[in-house]
């Protein structure tokens, strides 16, 4: 093991008397990136954090052995460890947004590691936050520094987080879920960086629950399931050829590249992985309703402008959009292009400062509200965090209920289990609490309520950007298969395009509130013709089979 | 830009001009509601006996024999132009004899909110520490001291450190001595509310990612907390400051008092038992400036403090 920059045999790590992690064995060497994947409560986590005595409290932490740039740290105490982190080993969250103080400016964030190990007086410490600015490409160092993460641009804000981790280049650097709710652009810099710090020579350890992710950048792939590695091998290994059901239903759940209407989590996929690397299974039902039907919800000239202290903003403008029967029309944009306001204007929640929005051939946005009450049950909406849209005095029954019953059906036991029956969720939950559930269960119990007023149109906006990844394999499977079930025209919002364009049959592209284009989704990947559209869908990740670390088309 | 920044300045000086104008309508009228007649106030108070004619005298001079109305609009126009009036007890023009009082009780407020804040902070860093004990006694600490009526707090310091241990004068003499007692009076109750304030969130501050990236890079616990926490935490306590100036001043009502210390407050009481209306108004005039300013400047601080707002605001 000469060289290793990290060697772990055996970690095991509890919280009161519970297990969460059981015997992991992990070995990082400079130069190379490791990806530690699996779904949520696998364990990865706080596997990463405890490779900085970040555990938390009441966690106990024990291995056989554990040795961070061949220093033996098992027991460290708190005052080792600080020594330690920063210097030795440096961590990468997620979104700079939370992950920097959203009060100090992020050239005093940086210097931080340089003020605590190396002792460098302000003036010392900027210099070198100055020439590390640089380094990581960020524009205008001697102006950025002074900037709050609040202030940057998403893509420069991370930079500044990743700078804060390698500020002294430290030998391991842990990324934990670094790219999870970024745009898609933001994630390509994320991995970059990843990479040239690997390049530099650091031995980085890659958390990801998204194996689309990390198979571009990965030289080897560990899968966490329940706290033990369950497979590990070098990234075409085992993205090739899984062994293990966990890796399988990582990689189900990638949705990129599985046809419209072909179902994530179907049993004969998972057995035959093979059946996905052709890729070219039929679309269970082809026969989705044709273009030509008329349009039940649509926008014409859609335009809306926020007015704030700084001028108005524009958040729409210009944009018309028809949504069928039996059709989904996918809409993609980073964040802040105008996304939620289109849908919130299509649900008629704002009123649009140009151009109209009709439903069912009749008017709707000019309506006043009294006018529009009654047919607002035929129109559904789920949102990203179902959690803050349920009144958390209520449990889940009444939650239904109340759906139930302001839409017009009866609010009776049955209904109520037949709704939870329909979102494949047990009728036992009806006495639980939102609080109780999981994520999943969560964005089910929220489908399970836009769904309750029989609806003939569902909004959907980022209903599953909160959530791992085979959850959201198996909320997009819940989703496509009642809108076959029920002929539902969807409006799906996403910053993310692999599950666009799983979803989709019609594809909007939107940026600075504007459509840039749109058109039948498999034609618009084809062929973009916006180069816009064309870098989105570059930058997205999707998974790289040949496993070639080094040169990684899919996020450069 | 620039005729945006011009509306908003404009904008606020009107608010601070209704603010004053609504304070000084509501003290005329409420101070017309309590008992008793300002004649008798002007001619020495109910015990002086005087006259039916010297009454009448009087309120044809002050034209009290005006309706009410009247009355009111007189007093705009007087304040319009600057004037406080005369006061019917003391018999000297308003504003003369609140310039005399306004250093002293804005001495006392300034203080007790330095105070407040230095224990506040303290407490909040307590009672957020890890340890749970620690945590619950200073959090009993503070709920107490946010509790704490001020006349019972300074009945018992003058009892301990006056009349017991004998440390500190019971009165005010006009030394720095005698400021102690009364600024700790007037300190004690807010500094358990703004530790209160602060703790909630220096406890969410620390729940916050931006604290595991500042672990991750060998920042101690203490340097947390002073570097990132505590900045969280400060700023709703500042946006508060301007509100706890008003509060500290009508605590100064009940703190001069018994503390026999001259000041704004004790005008203010003596004022009203004698119905003397223009010192009233006066007085509550110059303290709702005093709060308008003190909201005024915390803000400008707090966006300062916080690019968030300023980027809001810009």
């Amino acid at each position: 093991m000469s060289g290793a920059a990290l060697t772990v045999r055996g970690l095991h790590i509890g919280f009161g008397g519970t297990e969460v992690v059981r015997g992991v064995d992990l070995d990082l060497a400079p130069g190379r990136i490791v990806a530690l994947v699996g779904e949520s409560g696998s364990g990865k986590s706080v596997t990463a954090r405890a490779l900085l005595g970040l555990a938390g409290r009441g966690a106990l932490v024990d291995a056989e052995r554990f040795e961070l740039d061949g220093e033996d740290v098992r027991g460290a105490g708190e005052r080792r460890w600080r020594r330690l982190r920063g210097a030795k080993v440096g961590l990468v969250l997620q979104d700079a947004l939370a992950s920097l103080d959203p009060l100090r400016p992020i050239g005093r964030e940086i210097g931080d590691a340089l003020r605590l190990h190396l002792g460098l007086r302000p003036a010392a410490a900027r210099q070198r936050v100055l020439e590390l600015l640089e380094r990581l490409e960020l524009p205008h160092p001697a102006l950025t520094i002074d900037r709050r993460s609040g202030e940057l641009s998403g893509g420069m804000r991370q930079r500044a987080l990743i700078a804060a981790a390698v500020a002294l280049d430290p030998p391991v650097l842990v990324a934990d879920e670094p790219t999870t709710a970024l745009d898609v652009g933001v994630q390509a810099t994320v991995l970059q960086l990843l990479r040239e710090a690997a390049d530099r020579g650091a031995a980085v350890l890659l958390i990801s629950h998204d194996l689309a992710v990390v198979s571009g950048i990965a030289d080897e792939i560990l899968v966490l399931a329940d706290g033990t590695v369950v497979e590990r091998g070098p990234t075409a290994a085992v993205l090739g050829a899984p062994r293990h059901a966990a890796t399988r239903a990582l990689l189900a759940a990638v949705p990129t590249e599985v046809p419209r209407g072909v179902p994530l989590l179907a049993a004969a996929r998972l057995a035959d992985p093979g059946a996905r690397v052709a890729g070219s299974t039929p679309p269970a039902q082809a026969a989705m309703s044709p273009t030509g039907t008329a349009p039940i919800l649509e926008a014409h000239g859609l335009g809306r402008a926020y007015r704030s202290r700084g001028g108005d903003v524009t958040a729409v403008e210009d944009v018309s959009v028809a949504l069928r029967p039996g059709r989904t029309l996918g809409l993609v944009g980073e964040s802040g292009s105008g996304k939620t306001t289109l849908a919130r204007l299509l649900l008629a929640l704002e009123r649009p400062d140009a151009g109209v929005v009709r439903f069912d051939g009749a008017p709707w946005s000019e309506l006043t509200e009294a006018a529009r009450r009654p047919a607002r049950r035929r129109i559904g909406a789920i949102w990203q965090d179902p959690y803050g849209s349920f009144d958390p005095r209520w449990g889940v029954a009444r939650l239904l209920r109340d759906a139930l019953t302001a839409g017009g059906q009866p609010g009776d036991d049955r209904a109520v289990r037949e709704l939870l029956d329909l979102v494949r969720l047990p009728a036992a939950l009806a006495a639980g609490h939102p609080l109780e559930l999981s994520g999943g269960q969560r964005q089910r119990v929220a489908i399970a309520r836009a769904l309750a007023a029989r609806p003939e149109v569902l909004i959907a906006d980022e209903p599953v950007s909160a959530l791992d990844v085979t959850v959201q394999a198996a909320v997009l499977d819940l989703l496509d298969e009642l809108q076959r079930e029920r002929g539902l025209a969807m409006l799906f919002i996403s910053h993310d395009l692999g599950v666009v364009r799983h979803m989709s049959d019609e594809l909007a592209v939107m940026r600075h509130g504007r459509i840039l284009e749109q058109g039948e989704a498999e034609q618009l990947f084809a062929a973009p013709q916006h180069a816009y559209t064309a870098a989105l869908i570059r930058h997205s990740p999707r998974l790289a089979w040949g496993g070639d670390a080094h040169g990684t088309p899919s996020t450069r | 830009m620039r005729a945006r920044r011009i509306r908003a300045i404009a904008l606020r000086l009107g608010g601070a001009l209704f603010v004053l104008w609504a304070v000084a309508t509501l003290t005329f009228f409420a101070i017309h509601l309590v008992p008793g007649d300002p004649a008798q106030a002007i001619l020495g108070g109910p015990g002086s006996q005087a006259p039916q004619e010297t009454l009448d005298r009087v309120r044809a001079e002050y034209g009290l024999d005006q309706p009410l109305v009247v009355q009111y609009a007189a007093m705009l126009g007087r304040l319009l132009t600057g004037d406080l009036g005369t006061s019917y007890s003391l018999k000297a023009p308003v504003a003369e004899l609140i310039g005399g009082q306004l250093l002293g009780t804005l001495t006392l407020a300034l203080a007790a909110l330095a105070l407040a804040w230095v224990l506040a902070i303290g407490l909040a860093l307590w009672s957020s520490a890890p340890g749970r004990v620690a945590r619950g006694v200073a959090g009993a600490i503070e709920l107490t001291a946010a509790a704490l009526p001020h006349f019972w707090l300074a009945t018992v310091l003058i009892a301990v450190f006056a009349t017991g241990l004998g440390w500190l004068p019971p009165v005010a003499n006009g030394s720095a001595s005698g400021l102690v007692l009364p600024v700790v009076t007037l300190a004690v109750p807010l500094a358990g509310f703004l530790a209160q304030l602060m703790r909630e969130h220096l406890l969410d501050a620390l729940e916050r990612p931006f604290t595991v990236s500042a672990l991750a890079r060998g920042e101690t616990a203490s340097g947390i907390r002073l570097r990132h926490a505590l900045r969280h935490a400060a700023l709703p306590a500042v946006q508060l400051s301007g509100w706890a100036i008003g509060y500290l001043i009508s605590g100064a009502v009940v703190v001069e008092t018994i503390f026999a210390r001259p000041g704004l407050g004790r005008t203010l009481l003596r004022a009203t038992e004698l119905r003397d209306v223009p010192l009233v108004t006066g007085v509550v005039l110059v303290v709702a400036l005093v709060y308008v300013l003190m909201t005024v400047l915390t803000d400008l601080v707090a966006t300062l403090a916080d690019p968030r707002i300023r980027t809001a605001a810009a």
